[in-house]
């Protein structure tokens, strides 16, 4: 079993003791770190800083598709474009990942060889978590002997707000074992949790638990990433490693559909987290439309004019 | 600072403000030269540029303006509240139309950050309009009951820190309650004044409601002795407003002033740290600390001291200090040489006298008036630097361990203008206010400002308020 941070092992010996740090965490003045977020929101991005923005943001994104449409063709096609962005501009980056559902992995493994794009799968009876744990560890287990790169789990939401936290522990310990090499991201589903207070205790739990990323949502509720909710969760891996050394990426997910915005969360990242962050090793955005729009703003930043979603590949 | 993400220049358009070479003094409506034609030059303290040279006024100047004053207050007074609220509507939607202008106009007047003028100098003011517009007919209701008078002619003089802003606070109540208006901009920021002498003429003021006298002190202190004039409010230095005061000694002229302050953030150990740390920088860190109501005072429990500082000076650590006109620029030029003297002074009182000086890293321009961010700690209530107010971005921490020790520390000034409680605890919230002598008390928030609500001080902070319907009071015959 991974284990804990040395730092804090007093922190999980017991469920009470845990509790206990979970509800000893500074307070969030929700009004205070809205503002922060917004304030930071007003940082005007322009020119060469925008060509970098871009670029990273593209090379940052784990192109997605969860549907019960999904088809192998379906996911073959996004695998081509998430290593291709843009057919008409090789020197485009690739995307990080490719994240598709378990019994899409294969598919995704097979055309994404060799290429140094991810395969990412959702994975823990996604997107509720509305299942037994071995039901859950066997999804895992599923996806990573397919070859997924990383697991993206979902946390027990029902077992977080009724106070269980040593069970969402135990339970993010025992996937993280089933994951083996596979990094794992562990989703909060931050709109399920309803409070800041609430989404700074959960980024702690998964941190303690061994989470390699914290992700805000699965994007599949009413409110999913926001940039007040991911400058919480950056200020909790920045104050982690200041804690104990170890290094956590953040992966706010769903809702972040054009440039403007990416770029805002990349601010948040670069003033909040710092520059080490600045990475795909350490960043991602859950997305999938959001590509378009930094290909067209790409574009348009190299040729001076906008093209239009006619030259632009769709999924 | 060096980063990968760099962030490229976004410098917000000089071209949407039209600074004339030279402006007058607006006296009845027209703007005319001095009277002993003595000029001044107004500079831009990002770059030291001469930005246009503007009429001197003298004592004749001061009676002038105030004879016209006198003159159409009869008729001005007489209006039916609607008709007033209607020209000051007015001027708070041309105020709001050319608030891009405005905000050019004065972060290169003042030297402030763009970012500022853009998302708070300017809405306020339109924002102060807009509320006292809504008082002006309906003054039978603000409690002094029916019909109260106004006072007659107004002689305002306000500070550089917040031009327009203060000039807003000053004319918005003065001519809701039928007052007519002489006001003296700072000698270092006289620009946005005349601009808004152009927009009373463009809203169809009556001549003579608003006179804009630019010009030193020489003509504030003629202006607030005048005999003719029945209400001085004034905002700026102790020093001024003591003398101020015993000028109008023995005179019926009523009164307010809004002066120093020292105000005192304190952070419990209960403290939602990130908000705090933010409240902290907005703070003192807001318009370069040169705002009356600062914290500069940071008093915090000692149980969560090294978290707190270390957490502050990381995060001062990326404020862009640089071209206020940048949009991206987070603290902008001090206002004048004469300013960033005294602060460079106090600040080598501070160091003098043992207190550990720590300043952000940021390379400051060579042209132009700076300061980086700085904070000292070792600080008690016998130094200068915990005492005295600096007007400039210098924070000044100091620990408390109960919270009866906080109140002591930070009722322990000779100022009493603002306060901040940080706290995720709602009783200590209120039992902590209940106690501070401060004017205004923030809870988990700093330097909120907003027209309903009022705002002055007690002990050397000055007295009177301004603001919501007690500002009102201020202005009327009650």
């Amino acid at each position: 079993m991974p284990t804990t941070a040395p730092a804090f092992s007093d922190a999980t010996a017991s469920d009470s003791a845990l509790r206990r740090f979970l509800f000893g965490l500074p307070g969030v003045d929700a009004v205070g770190l809205e503002a922060r977020a917004a304030s930071l929101g007003t940082r005007s991005i322009k020119t060469t800083a925008k060509a970098y923005a871009i670029d990273l943001a593209i090379s940052m994104i784990d192109l997605t598709t969860l549907e019960g449409a999904d088809t192998p063709g379906k996911v073959r096609a996004l695998a081509a474009k998430a290593v291709h962005p843009d057919p008409t501009d090789r020197t485009t980056p690739r995307t990080a990942a490719v994240c598709v559902y378990p019994d899409m992995v294969a598919t995704a493994t097979a055309a994404l060889a060799g290429s140094g794009v991810k395969v990412a799968s959702v994975a823990t009876a996604f997107p509720a978590g509305r299942a037994a744990l071995d039901v859950k560890l066997a999804d895992v287990r599923d996806a990573v002997a397919a070859g997924a790169d990383e697991i993206d789990m979902v946390i027990d939401r029902g077992a977080f707000l009724s106070g269980r936290f040593m069970k969402v522990y135990e339970e993010i310990l025992a996937v993280k074992a089933e994951c083996g090499t596979a990094r794992l991201k562990v989703i909060f589903e931050t709109g399920e949790l309803a409070t800041y207070d609430n989404i700074r205790r959960a980024s702690w739990l998964g941190m303690l638990a061994g989470a390699d990323f914290i992700k805000t949502s699965t994007g599949k509720v009413a409110t999913n990433a926001t940039p007040a909710n991911t400058l919480l969760m950056l200020e909790a891996v920045r104050d982690f490693r200041a804690q104990t050394g170890v290094q956590i990426g953040v992966k706010p997910a769903g809702g972040i559909r054009t440039t403007k915005d990416a770029v805002k969360f990349l601010v948040l990242v670069n003033e909040t987290a710092g520059e080490d962050w600045l990475d795909n090793h350490w960043f991602r955005f859950g997305a999938s439309s959001l590509l378009n729009d930094l290909l067209m703003q790409r574009q348009k930043l190299s040729t001076g004019r906008y093209s239009g979603p006619d030259y632009v590949t769709v999924d | 600072m060096a980063s990968a993400f760099e962030y490229a220049p976004a410098p917000e358009s000089r071209s949407v403000v039209d600074i004339a070479p030279s402006y007058g003094l607006f006296i009845d409506g027209e703007f005319t030269e001095a009277a002993d034609g003595k000029v001044f030059k107004t500079v831009s303290p990002s770059t030291e540029e001469v930005l246009s040279e503007v009429a001197q006024a003298g004592a004749a100047d001061v009676d002038r303006a105030v004879k016209a004053a006198r003159k159409a207050f009869e008729k001005w007074s007489a209006l039916p509240g609607s008709e007033r609220a209607k020209y000051l509507f007015r001027i708070a939607r041309i105020i709001q139309e050319r608030s891009r202008e405005l905000a050019v106009l004065e972060t290169l007047d003042n030297g402030k950050p763009i970012k500022e003028t853009r998302d708070a100098d300017l809405p306020l003011v339109a924002a102060h309009f807009f509320y006292y517009a809504g008082w002006a007919d309906k003054l039978d209701h603000a409690g002094y009951g029916a019909n109260p008078r106004p006072l007659g002619v107004a002689g305002q003089v306000i500070p550089w820190n917040f031009p327009l802003l203060m000039l807003a606070w000053k004319i918005a109540p003065a001519l809701a309650t039928g007052n007519t208006v002489v006001l003296k901009p700072a000698e270092t920021t006289p620009l946005s004044a005349l601009f808004f002498a152009d927009i009373c003429r463009q809203a169809g003021l009556p001549k003579g409601v608003v006179n804009i006298l630019t010009g030193y002190g020489d003509a504030g202190e003629a202006l607030v002795t005048h005999s003719d004039v029945n209400k001085v409010a004034f905002t700026g230095s102790t020093a001024v407003g003591k003398a101020i005061a015993r000028s109008v000694a023995g005179t019926d002229k009523k009164v307010t002033l809004e002066l120093g302050g020292k105000g005192a953030n304190i952070v419990f150990d209960d403290a939602p740290i990130d908000q705090a740390v933010e409240g902290i920088v907005t703070g003192i860190f807001f318009n370069q600390g040169q705002v009356c109501c600062a914290g500069s005072r940071l008093l915090v429990q000692e149980s969560v001291q090294d978290e707190v500082l270390d957490a502050l000076k990381r995060r001062l650590s990326t404020l862009r200090l640089g071209d206020p006109l940048d949009k991206n620029t987070d603290i902008g030029a001090i206002n004048s040489a004469e300013q960033l003297a005294r602060i460079t002074t106090l600040v080598e009182t501070g160091e003098a006298e043992g207190a550990e000086r720590w300043s952000a890293p940021c390379e400051l321009p060579s042209s132009g008036y700076w300061f980086a961010p700085t904070l000292f700690t070792n600080v008690t209530q016998a130094h200068t630097v915990a005492r005295d107010e600096i007007f400039g971005p210098v924070l000044s921490v100091l620990s408390f361990r109960t919270p009866d020790e906080a109140v002591a520390k930070a009722n322990n000034s000779q100022y009493g203008l603002s306060a901040g409680i940080w706290t995720e605890k709602g009783s200590r919230i209120l039992a902590v206010a209940n106690k501070l002598r401060a004017g205004v008390v923030w809870a988990n928030t700093f330097n909120k400002f907003d027209p309903t609500s009022p705002f002055g001080g007690y002990k050397e902070s000055g007295y009177g308020r301004e603001g919501g319907r007690h500002g009102l009071e201020a202005y009327l015959d009650v």
